[in-house]
């Protein structure tokens, strides 16, 4: 795809002037009259029975207008759902009833008990402390290990143990590879439990209208349609008489990716009561209540040559699932499992997996949802295998690279890999990081006593979901582009946005795909009265598919305008062309049309071509006939401090291959955000829970994200291989730096520990952990 | 919310006649950085609130030939941003800039920390080794602490009931001295794991004729390390290493939380007390 007026240029943000000078609508921006606003009970317990609720003094308390329970609400609200839970897929599932309150037992630090409805925000909060709940504490279960331990407390008493499910995947002849093994490297490896933290915490503003028995919920939520739907079921509702809106949604990482309780607990009470209610997260319900990411904890085995050359891999994991499954949460290890033979021609692969209930939140997609874990571990492994054969973890890449020419590429665990060129954004890195300067550098700070450690990672993700087939709830995408008799563009798109852009990239794609202003499109988005019905912004998917459908409907509707133009000029569709914005007989610029001139023939109606229809609008639905893989290379430098074991990044190369680029600008920064987001997995962030199931790092005071001052400045470069999934070549680049710098940072850390016999050190790589490594030896 | 009485007083005087008034009730409010988060969560829930941010001339820094002066609420940034203070106690704007964020600096006061005397806060260390004096006003009238008397356990300050801090008092330093602090960040809060703050004044032979180390986030209060200081009166930059090595004598308890332990935390004084008086010794020379 050539650079042409817009596509492929720095153009930035058209959203941005709204958000910076404060005029966007946030859910708490929402007002309505006689607005109730509500807070939740949580339970201060992770495991314990409820023998009783005492709302009567809450009750009383003046402003309160309403205080609902689990009883209340049992036969009237639908457990929050789970879309992956098919027994085929995973054997043996167990799928609990999840309720929006807790009733009889809690299971969960967090978990919902109560609902206050008052007059302001601070009545609420004070009803809260009036409830007075009867607990009766269990022992809790805060890991994997502890919910398999014999004699432990079951979670969920349907049944007689906490395993929630297994999954499984196995491709090529394993044993065989491990038979042929010069060695067989292991490893025990952990992905740690995260939070997301998005900047806008979740929030829920419901408005129910007698007169039209319709419940408008706006939500601050990364999939208003699949939302929709989810609510009209579980409140016995018709769909078409729910709307939901997704306002500005100040980022999710997949968090809103999801269905909660108060979605549906605030659309309930909003039509009990007859009155709006607003119900806006605090942080600290945040570090509780809303789904967190990774928590899977697995040996691995890789079965090698004495060369370095990979036969095959074994993963045998648990991961700690949580209390309950939220929208997704079995799905997201399945994703590792895809992904496990990573840029590698190894195709004999078997992971399988335990996946435990615990009293702990539920986890579900984060940023690579599945995809980080499978990448830091294969990425990790390479190192492991390069440090037990003494050979350059880059050599060891190089001899297992899947070659530029073997695409499409399908892997041991059957994906089909689009396209690739893993040898080109290596060298491209390398030659960034000068390389060889650097390993000369690194030696010359030993000899000084200063510990320089190079970190490699040469990731494939996969991106742009998906296939139908391949997705719990539909895989394809949505787009609307109309034409007003003015000229004026409007797109409605299925993929609402929470931070990527779309109003931007999509808008350089119309103006030079129709000849038009890039200042007369509106990219509209995030209300379902609006748009048509659409799957939504996650999986670096938005471009992809999202793009593509709009693409689509775009190229009808030029179709037509092409027609009509040529109708006008006398001349063939086939030889008008656009220049300067204007629709012109090829070789006849002089004469051309506007769209704006078009469009109002197209209204108007009565110069069409014979047997076209009047109006300017047109609708697609594309099906993605496979996912997309991008991949690329990325390059940590760090410094550990041999006295305190502080870790300072020095320098960070990345490499991405994300396809064809509509906008550089917002492309380096989804990767600036990703890499700090993945740096944060790797050096700082850790969601812990205590032996009683408390959460002690559950506020910005004790758990730690990565800040500005904690990076150098980027130094970022791309290859350009198109993907062939879609006409647009792109491949996505939403999670990609995320994805890539985990990897790159350890690998980097335990790099610069290897004068001290270092060989692995599990995440997060605080100063003390490192430290005490090297007071070891 | 606990609906509580908000007083804002002009002066001095009527901020004193309501502390005295109100007592056990009140709370003294300064930049609202551990006053309004403690009752946003509910740990405090005081039934009146003594602004002094009305308060006049509580705010202002001075750099003087004989002293340096800090009003209870000058914020941080007002240290680290003032014209003299870079030549003559450079210490002092150091440690403001290590203080959280610049939206922290600029509503948080140095008196407010000083008084809530957080055991992972900036200012004790540095307090601490600038031999400051605290001034108080209480109901017998006004009284001045030294720092190395005034921080006694974890958020206990020698602050009597009735009592409010309304300055600081450091003696300018002489010629031929230098300080540095250098802490770790608590990688989430941004308080110290580890600070430490030194201040030395050479003699002509390049000697230390006097030393004074503080050191905060390790024990449940910032202390003085007396046997650092011990070792390296009369001595040079050569002595700094066996000297700093003394940072945790005499520390009984240790701060410990998932952060950090309290031997990594002792280990990080003794490395900071190192740095610190090396850095302090070359800016003296």
């Amino acid at each position: 795809m050539p650079v042409s007026k817009s596509v492929g240029a720095r153009i930035k943000r058209r959203e941005d002037p709204r958000l910076i000078q404060g005029l966007a609508h946030y859910v708490d921006d929402i007002k309505l009259p006689n607005l109730l606003h509500v807070a939740i009970l949580r339970s201060p317990y992770a495991h314990a029975r409820i023998n009783g609720i005492n709302t009567d003094a809450a009750q009383n308390l003046s402003g309160v207008k309403s205080v609902v329970t689990g009883d209340d609400v049992k036969d009237v609200i639908g457990g929050i759902p789970c879309a992956a839970t098919d027994p085929e897929g995973f054997p043996g599932i167990k799928v609990p009833h999840h309720p929006v309150l807790a009733t009889g037992k809690v299971r969960f630090v967090g978990e919902p008990i109560a609902a206050v409805a008052a007059t302001d925000a601070y009545i609420a909060q004070d009803a809260l402390d009036l409830i007075e709940v009867d607990y009766e504490p269990l022992d809790a279960i805060n890991s994997a290990d502890a919910a398999f331990a014999d004699g432990a407390p079951v979670i969920h008493e349907d049944w007689d143990d906490n395993m929630a499910f297994t999954w499984s995947i196995a491709g090529g002849d394993v044993d065989a590879a491990f038979a042929e093994a010069d060695q067989v490297v292991s490893q025990r490896i952990d992905h740690q439990r995260l939070v997301p933290n998005p900047m806008e915490t979740r929030g829920v503003v419901a408005q129910y209208l007698p007169g039209k028995d319709q419940l408008n919920l706006w939500s601050s939520t990364q999939i208003p349609h699949l939302l929709r739907t989810q609510i009209s079921v579980m409140l016995s509702m018709a769909e078409n008489h729910v709307r939901v809106i997704a306002p500005e949604v100040g980022g999710g990482f997949g968090c809103k990716l999801n269905v909660y309780a108060e979605e549906a607990l605030l659309g309930h009470m909003a039509k009990y009561l007859g009155q709006p209610v607003k119900w806006i997260e605090g942080r600290r319900e945040n570090f509780l209540h809303t789904i967190h990411g990774r928590d899977q904890t697995g040996d691995v085995e890789l079965a090698v040559k004495n060369d370095g050359t990979i036969l095959g891999l074994k993963y045998t994991v648990s991961a700690d699932v949580g209390a309950y499954y939220q929208l997704l949460t079995p799905a997201i290890p399945t994703l590792t499992g895809l992904m496990l033979c990573g840029s590698y021609t190894f195709k004999n692969v078997e992971m399988n997996l335990k996946a435990a209930f615990t009293n702990k939140m539920a986890t579900d997609a984060y940023r690579g949802a599945g995809r980080p874990e499978a990448t830091y571990l294969i990425e990790r492994m390479i190192d492991v295998v390069a440090h037990d054969l003494d050979l350059d973890p880059l050599e060891v890449r190089r001899k297992n690279f899947i070659g530029k020419d073997a695409f499409p590429y399908e892997t041991g665990t059957a994906v089909a890999y689009d396209s690739g060129d893993y040898t080109a954004a290596l060298d491209k890195a390398l030659k960034i990081a000068d390389y060889e300067a650097l390993r000369e550098q690194q030696a010359e700070l030993r000899e000084e006593g200063r510990y320089l450690g190079i970190g490699f990672s040469t990731y494939v993700e996969i991106c742009g979901m998906g296939p139908s087939a391949a997705m719990p709830a539909g895989g394809w995408e949505s787009s609307t582009v109309r034409v007003d008799p003015t000229g004026k563009v409007t797109v409605l798109t299925g993929v609402s946005p929470h931070g990527q852009g779309q109003e931007t990239t999509f808008a350089q794609l119309i103006a030079d795909g129709l000849g038009v202003d890039i200042d007369d499109i509106r990219i509209i988005h995030g209300d379902t009265d609006t748009v048509q019905y659409g799957i939504g912004t996650f999986g670096s998917r938005a471009t992809a598919v999202g793009g593509t459908a709009m693409v689509h409907a775009m190229g009808k509707v030029k179709d037509k305008v092409v027609d009509i133009a040529a109708h006008l000029l006398e001349s063939n569709p086939q030889d008008i062309v656009i220049e300067d914005n204007k629709y012109c007989v090829r070789g006849a610029p002089e004469s051309g049309l506007t769209l704006g001139e078009i469009a109002m023939v197209a209204h108007v109606g009565v110069e069409l071509p014979e047997g076209t229809e009047p109006g300017l609008a047109e609708s697609h639905f594309f099906e993605p006939p496979n996912f997309t893989y991008p991949f690329g290379t990325h390059i940590a430098v760090v410094e550990v401090d041999a006295d305190t074991g502080e870790v300072e990044i020095q320098r960070y190369i990345a490499v991405d291959d994300c396809g064809n680029i509509i906008n550089p600008l917002i492309v380096e920064g989804q990767v600036h955000g990703g890499i700090a987001q993945g740096v944060g997995q790797a050096l700082y962030e850790e969601a812990i829970y205590d032996e009683s199931g408390q959460m002690i790092t559950g506020s910005f005071m004790d758990y730690a994200l990565p800040k500005a001052h904690n990076f150098p400045r980027f130094e970022l470069a791309n290859t350009v291989t198109p993907s062939p999934v879609n006409p647009m070549g792109v491949k996505g680049v939403g999670e990609a730096g995320t994805i890539g710098s985990t990897p790159a940072i350890a690998n980097a850390v335990i790099d610069a520990l290897k004068p001290f016999g270092v060989r692995h050190i599990d995440l997060p790589l605080r100063p003390e952990k490192l430290w005490k490594l090297m007071q070891e030896t | 919310m606990t609906p509580f009485d908000y007083h804002a007083p002009k002066t001095l005087r009527s901020a004193m006649r309501l502390v005295q008034e109100f007592g056990d009730d009140a709370k003294v409010l300064a930049g609202g950085h551990s006053l309004i988060p403690s009752m946003k969560l509910r740990l405090a829930a005081p039934s009146v609130v003594i602004d002094l941010g009305g308060v006049a001339g509580l705010k202002r820094v001075t750099a003087g030939n004989e002293t340096i002066t800090i009003g209870a609420l000058a914020t941080h940034y007002a240290v680290e941003s003032h014209r003299l203070l870079p030549s003559k106690c450079s210490l002092l704007p150091e440690t403001a800039a290590e203080i959280g964020d610049a939206q922290v600096r600029n509503r948080g006061t140095v008196g407010g920390s000083i008084a809530h005397a957080d055991p992972a806060a900036d200012w004790p260390a540095t307090m601490l080794a600038l031999d400051a004096q605290i001034d108080i006003a209480g109901p017998d009238g006004e009284r001045a602490v030294a720092a190395s008397d005034f921080f006694v356990d974890l958020f206990i300050t020698d602050l009597q009931p009735g009592e409010v801090l309304t300055g600081i008092r450091i003696a300018t330093p002489p010629e031929n001295s230098g300080g540095a602090y250098v802490k770790m960040r608590q990688s989430a809060s941004g308080f110290a794991l580890a600070g430490v703050a030194a201040h030395v004044t050479l003699d002509d032979a390049g000697n230390c004729a006097s030393v004074a180390v503080g050191v905060t986030g390790v024990a449940p209060a910032a202390y003085r390390a007396d046997a650092v200081e011990d070792a390296l009166v009369g001595q040079g930059i050569d002595a700094v290493a066996d000297a700093a090595a003394h940072a945790t004598d005499g520390v009984e308890e240790f701060q410990e939380d998932h952060h950090a332990s309290g031997d990594y935390r002792a280990h990080l004084a003794r490395v900071f007390a190192q740095r610190a008086l090396s850095q302090a010794i070359e800016r003296a020379a």
